[in-house]
Parts: structure tokens; C-alpha cells; sequence
């Protein structure tokens, strides 16, 4: 059945390839252009003592990339990278799950909460970064002041919450997982909705509670659709700047660095091209097997 | 039946604390934006008042500060004018290239099409170090040019994805028949697939515009005078004056571009997840 219906494909789409051609080398071209040409050129840069500001270059081989893996800040930067996009990642999961439950079900309100719960995913996260700038402010935070009025804190003891280099980890962890968790929410409640009704029905006239239904049927149900929610949360967190820039700047003491905005920090602020660009070449091995994941789950959807 | 019945309670009483209790944790900084907007300064920075309420009149100050004594203004300009120009380049480029790879390129095209998705997750922390380089020597930098020219890296690709699922949908039997009726193939596409196409291509352009809006570190590396900022960086890098916090105009300007963007958002998303799920629903 599979194999008759690509033949039939395959002679009614290769209709007209030179159209075809003409149509897509435009959007291909640039694709090229911007997004491979640069890609090649970080790699050229990794190799060279490229500085901005200094037109000359030279070939320097591995250099970049033994300076960059002897520093302190690197190392404290790759680990943060994978502290931050794990963690946040289990928290996402988990919290998605129990949400996208309990807005499958209609009720009135349904269209605000949904609203309500998807602000930090749509609004830009410059701008939701820095509303948690304030609400973890050194003097005026309102969770200082609540923990001061519950007695937990004496006034003015209390932690600064980005200025100590524990709590400011977890921050940031913090805000990657509010930023995340509607968008794991949106994805997972579109798998719930393409389950058919009479599955866990069917389940529950069994006899299998609640619980049951949810992690032996529909959850195994999901795997597809929770390893995309996974891989591109995964993708999103681990090649972020902005919530680190915004909330920390990599401080206090690069305690909260990241892969990119150590890679920033050396290379635009620092002016030094090569070191950043190396910095940022750490990023491409993850990113080849998030990919290759990626793939995977839109080749088994297609088979399907 | 008593117990069915409680435990149906139960059930709700569960629902509503789960849903509230997220609810909160997710909305509270838009919350918490607004009513920082129309605090007075002294009630903002008085550490024994109850931030929760308004401990002295509220106050349209923060508001004017920020429509008069800094460039918001011209930065939602800014950004508006970014967004339609890169709005227009990636549908010049992304709607023919969706349509040859779901259409007219076979097998062939479906590869291209799944290659040109992949580079959807080629992220800008990677590339903004050689960009940079580009956009000095084309002489771009510091020009809102640079970023219309770099924006569609990331909005072409995911469009022709978008836009590639859109076309397969439509029956191929329309285009035969319209072709019998003596139009060419791209006569076709442009007479008959364009326009029933619209809504697939209005997801494209609101999707388009909200990257923008939401794109940070290209506008952070490419930009640096106050008055080419966009939203996204201008506010959170200009309205602080060395060490001082406008906190009431940083919310509000905050809220102020955040609200529409998503409400915006809101009403197509449903599309956009179409796009990410990759063929995982049906």
C-alpha cells in the first residue's frame, strides 16, 4: 500500500523540476549565503586571531580552542549551559504535563486562563526577563518583602537574589523554565487533543484510575509529541543569551555564564573574534544530535 | 453515589487549585508590571510598604516620563518598520520555495524541504560573530538595514515549513483542472493556490512579525546608537541610566509592547504549533 501510493506520488509531483527550481533557488541561495557562509566563517575564525577593529588574520590552528578550554569562565560556562537547559527542562516537562491536563477539560474561562498562561511564551523575553529583574531586585523585591513580612528573614538580611552566585543560578533557571513551560504546555495539549476519546474511556471502564489511564496509556501515547516539546525546549534553552544578559550579565564572577554569552562577552565586548567564535562552536555537537532526534520523530511521523 | 459525588468535588477543588496556583506562577510578572506602571516612585521604593496595593494615589507619571523623555516611541517605529520590511522579504522568498518543494520538486523537494527546516535550528548565538563581520563590511552597522537583512535567516526557513504543509493540503485535482482550463502551472499557483492559500499565508506574516519583535541578540550586536534600538533591546539597555532603574517606566514600556504582540500570538497559535510539531499530530 505504502510503496503504491510514492509511486503515485513521484509521478504526479515531479511535474516540473526547472519551475521548481526557479521558484525555491531564490530562499536556498539565501539560506546559503547567511546562514551557511557565516557558519563557515565561525569556523574559519575559531582557527585564526581574528580581532575586531584589526584586518590582518593569521591561521593560528588549535590555539583558540586550548586557551578557551583552560579558562576558568569556559568551564564554569559549559557546565551552566547544561545545568540550566536539564533542569529547566525536567521542571518544563513535568509542570506541562500536569497543565496541559488540566486545560484539556472545558470550562468557563478557559480562552483568558489559556491567555494568562502563555504570556511569558509569546511576549518577548527581553521584556519578561527584565520584569524579574525587578521582582528579584537587591533592595525593593517583592519576594524579599513577603519573606520579611512571613518572619522567614529580618529586614535587610535577607538574600540578594542575583548577587550571590547559588541563588542567582537559580534564577536563572527559574526564569528559563517560566519562559518554557507554555510553550511544553501548547505542544503537549495539541498531542492531547489528537488522542481518540475512546482510548482512555475505554481504560477507565476497565477499571483503571486516574492515574493509570495517564501514565500507561496516554502518556506512552504522547512519546512523539513529548520528544519534540523536549527537543526543541532543549534547543531553545541551550543556545540562549538573553535571559543570563538581561537578568545577570554572566555575574556575579561569571558564576552564571552560558556557552553564548560567554561567547558575546569575549568576542563583541572583548573584541576578540576568535575566542568567541570558538567559545560558540561548542554549541554545534549538542545541537548535530538534538538534530538528529529531530529528524528521527519527522521520519516516524511520516512512515506512519 | 455520596462518594462519587464528593470525589467528583474533590476533583474540581484539585482542578481549580492546579490551574490557579500555575496560573499565578506564570501571569504574576505581567501583574507585577502593571501595577508598578502606576505606582508613584516614592510608594515603589519605600521598603515597609505593602507592594501588593497602592500605598499612595496611583499615578499616570511613569507613562508620560516614557512617551516624552525617551525614545520609546521611535522604538515601536522602529521595530514596526523591521517588521513589515522582513515580513515582505520572507514571503517573497518563502511562499514560491514552499510551494516548488511541496509541489513541483517530488522526493527531491520533500529532502530540501526537511535540509531548509534544520536550519531553522541553527541558533543566532552561533552565527552573530561572523555576522557582525558581514554587517561591517557591507557598511551596515548601526542601521536597522542590517537586521532586515539577517531577520529572515531564522523567519524564511521555519515559513517554508509552515508553508510547505499548508500547500499539500490543498487537493491536487484544483490545480489540474485550473491548468486544463489553459492556465500554466505558475499561472496556477499565482491565479488559484495564492488565494486559497491566505490564511496559511497570514499565519506566516504574524509569525514573521512576533520573531521580530521577540529577536534580541542580532539587535544587541548590530545596534548600538539609542535611537536605531528595537523594543526588545532598547528597553531593557536604554531606559537605565547608568546604575538607575526607571522600574515604572521600564514595566510599563514592558507591558505597553508585550500586550499586543501577545494577544496577537494567541489568536494564531494553534498554526504555529501545527508548525513545530513537525508531523508528530495528525
Amino acid at each position: 500500500m505504502a510503496v503504491a501510493r510514492n509511486k503515485i506520488k513521484s509521478i504526479g509531483a515531479a511535474q516540473s523540476p526547472l519551475l521548481g527550481a526557479a521558484m525555491f533557488s531564490p530562499a536556498i541561495l539565501y539560506i546559503l549565503l547567511l546562514v551557511g557562509g557565516p557558519f563557515f566563517l565561525a569556523i574559519f575564525y575559531a582557527f585564526s586571531d581574528a580581532r575586531i577593529g584589526n584586518a590582518e588574520m593569521h591561521f593560528v590552528g588549535l590555539e583558540n580552542f586550548r586557551s578557551v578550554l583552560q579558562s576558568p569562565s569556559f568551564r564554569i560556562a559549559i557546565r551552566n549551559s547544561f545545568i540550566f537547559t536539564i533542569c529547566s527542562q525536567i521542571v518544563v516537562i513535568v509542570g506541562a504535563n500536569i497543565l496541559a491536563i488540566s486545560l484539556e477539560r472545558t470550562f468557563r474561562g478557559r480562552g483568558i486562563i489559556r491567555f494568562l498562561i502563555l504570556l511569558p511564551w509569546v511576549a518577548p523575553i527581553s521584556l519578561g526577563a527584565i520584569g524579574w529583574k525587578w521582582i528579584l531586585d537587591s533592595i525593593y523585591s517583592v519576594i524579599t518583602w513577603a519573606l520579611v513580612a512571613a518572619h522567614i528573614y529580618k529586614p535587610f538580611s535577607a538574600p540578594m537574589w542575583l548577587g550571590e552566585p547559588h541563588l542567582a543560578i537559580a534564577s536563572v533557571l527559574l526564569v528559563h523554565s517560566w519562559r518554557l513551560m507554555p510553550f511544553s504546555t501548547v505542544i503537549l495539549l495539541a498531542g492531547r487533543t489528537a488522542i481518540p476519546k475512546d482510548i482512555p474511556e475505554a481504560a477507565a471502564v476497565d477499571g483503571a484510575g486516574f492515574w493509570r489511564t495517564q501514565l500507561q496509556i496516554v502518556i506512552p501515547m504522547m512519546r512523539p509529541i513529548i520528544s519534540v516539546a523536549v527537543l526543541f525546549g532543549l534547543i531553545f534553552t541551550f543556545t540562549d543569551m538573553t535571559v543570563v544578559y538581561i537578568l545577570t550579565a554572566g555575574g556575579p564572577f561569571d558564576s552564571t555564564q552560558t556557552l553564548p554569552s560567554l561567547a558575546f562577552a569575549m568576542g563583541i565586548q572583548g573584541s576578540d573574534l576568535a575566542a568567541g567564535a570558538a567559545i560558540s562552536l561548542f554549541l554545534v555537537p549538542l545541537l548535530v544530535i538534538l538534530a538528529y532526534f529531530m529528524l528521527r520523530v519527522a521520519h516516524r511521523a511520516e512512515v506512519n | 453515589m455520596a462518594k462519587g459525588i464528593s470525589r467528583r468535588i474533590w476533583g474540581k477543588v484539585v482542578h481549580v487549585l492546579v490551574l490557579g496556583t500555575f496560573t499565578i506562577l506564570l501571569a504574576f510578572p505581567f501583574y507585577w508590571m502593571l501595577i508598578t506602571s502606576f505606582k508613584q516612585n516614592l510608594d515603589l521604593y519605600t521598603m515597609e510598604n505593602n507592594p501588593f496595593l497602592f500605598n499612595a494615589r496611583p499615578t499616570l507619571d511613569h507613562l508620560k516620563f516614557l512617551f516624552t523623555e525617551t525614545r520609546f516611541v521611535r522604538w515601536l517605529g522602529n521595530t514596526a518598520f523591521v517588521g513589515v520590511a522582513v515580513v515582505a522579504i520572507t514571503l517573497l522568498l518563502a511562499v514560491p520555495a514552499a510551494y516548488a518543494l511541496a509541489r513541483l520538486s517530488g522526493r527531491w523537494g520533500e529532502r530540501l524541504g526537511i535540509g531548509i527546516f534544520l536550519t531553522y535550528l541553527v541558533p543566532p548565538t552561533l552565527l552573530f560573530i561572523p555576522l557582525s563581520r558581514v554587517v561591517a563590511y557591507l557598511g551596515l552597522q548601526d542601521s536597522l538595514w542590517a537586521l532586515i537583512l539577517v531577520y529572515p535567516t531564522f523567519t524564511v526557513p521555519f515559513s517554508i515549513w509552515l508553508l510547505m504543509g499548508f500547500f499539500k493540503s490543498i487537493p491536487k485535482e484544483l490545480e489540474d483542472a485550473a491548468m486544463v482550463d489553459g492556465l500554466t502551472r505558475f499561472g496556477a499557483f499565482i491565479k488559484l493556490v495564492i488565494p486559497i492559500s491566505v490564511s496559511g499565508i497570514l499565519t506566516v506574516v504574524i509569525f514573521t512579525f512576533t520573531l521580530v519583535t521577540q529577536e534580541f541578540v542580532y539587535a544587541l550586536t548590530f545596534i548600538s546608537s539609542e535611537s536605531n534600538q528595537m523594543i526588545g533591546t532598547g528597553i531593557p539597555i536604554f531606559l537605565v541610566r547608568g546604575d538607575v532603574y526607571y522600574w515604572g517606566a521600564l514595566m510599563a514600556a514592558c507591558l505597553i509592547a508585550s500586550l499586543p504582540i501577545a494577544f496577537i500570538y494567541n489568536l494564531f497559535l494553534d498554526r504555529f504549533i501545527a508548525g513545530f510539531t513537525v508531523g508528530a499530530v495528525k
